[in-house]
């Protein structure tokens, strides 16, 4: 039997070592190149081909331009329009490249042994407090003290408010949180049951073969769990592009409030 | 009881929280799909808040997925 040990994809190992390079406060940092690293440079590598080969600025739009275009155009009506309106037009561009980057890196995580980088808490937690700040940011360059008005229900009585100013606080405070924990779970739990099926048709098959009888019904269950894997994948693939999706729709979410404080978009 | 088996259980236990997240989406999609049909015109347009819903009714699933894992994997 091959042993099953689901978690053994997502760990960070070294590709190219580098020496230990002292720095004068922090101590000694690493920088080696590990798959981690590797993967995001092959994403943005990806993401730099795919736009020289799609910013022709054709006319009649090639292959490329055409996809890049749709992309662009899809993020520009449905995100930045849909939600934000004319004001978010200026937000257009970290949205986009926080959809493309994710999606790449998600759909990196789904070759045949690609390292999943947005598996990694770090990685998504590092967006997602970026993504945070740069929400904190905007509401406080458009909005000034103003911005705490974003916590404040108007129209009913103070004490009330005063009670809903702390839930209201608490659910801002915990958006990071959510935002890097669900790309996390989502990518994490996908491949965990992808590989477990993986492991069944392996298991099961060798069952199988290794007497008659009631062992026969292995085979039927190797082939089933190939079937669920093949499903699986494909589930994985829309789900991937869905929550880069989701993640840009929230970035949005959150930027509209800031940037439309006093209009009630 | 061993402690092992008890932490095995409490993870276990901890994926429970999943049946609120399945009902969520389930009411989710079905809604969506049922105003859809009643008023094609208007279902591309609430199609984002769909998948933002999908997002936040995922997200209280994953909550008890994570505290799974902590049990788990915490010494």
């Amino acid at each position: 039997m091959a042993a099953i040990e689901p978690m053994e994809q997502f760990l960070i190992h070294k590709v190219v070592d580098f020496p230990l390079i002292p720095v004068p406060v922090l101590g000694h940092i690493d920088l080696s190149i590990t798959n981690s690293v590797l993967f995001m440079l092959i994403a943005a590598g990806l993401l730099c081909l795919f736009f020289v080969a799609a910013a022709k600025r054709e006319l009649v739009p090639g292959r490329m331009q055409a996809v890049a275009e749709m992309l662009y155009g899809m993020v520009d009506n449905v995100l930045t329009g849909g939600i934000i309106g004319d004001r978010g037009r200026p937000f257009l561009p970290i949205v986009f490249t926080l959809f493309m980057l994710i999606a790449i890196l998600n759909l990196l995580g789904l070759t045949p042994g690609g390292f999943t980088v947005t598996s990694q808490l770090a990685i998504t937690g590092t967006l997602a407090v970026m993504t945070f700040l740069i929400v904190l940011a905007v509401g406080f360059a458009r909005n000034g003290l103003g911005f705490f008005k974003l916590f404040w229900p108007a129209g009913m009585h103070p004490a009330m408010s005063a009670f809903l100013m702390i839930i209201e606080l608490i659910s801002f405070l915990i958006r990071p949180f959510t935002l890097a924990l669900r790309l996390f779970g989502n990518m994490l739990g996908g491949h965990v049951v992808v590989y477990i099926f993986a492991a069944f048709v392996v298991n099961l098959a060798i069952f199988g073969l290794n007497g008659f009888g009631l062992n026969t019904l292995g085979l039927l269950g190797s082939g089933l769990s190939f079937a669920m894997v093949l499903a699986l994948t494909a589930l994985d693939l829309v789900i991937a592009i869905i929550q880069a999706f989701v993640w840009a729709a929230l970035t949005c979410v959150y930027l509209n409030e800031v940037v439309n404080l006093d209009h009630g978009h | 009881m061993d402690p092992t088996a008890a932490k095995y259980i409490g993870a276990g236990l901890a994926m429970t929280g999943l049946i609120g997240a399945g009902a969520g989406l389930g009411i989710l999609f079905g809604n969506y799909l049922q105003a859809a049909i009643r008023n094609p015109a208007a279902a591309a347009g609430e199609r984002t808040y769909l998948f933002l819903g999908m997002a936040l009714a995922e997200t209280m699933g994953l909550f008890g997925f994570v505290m799974g894992l902590l049990i788990l994997f915490s010494k």
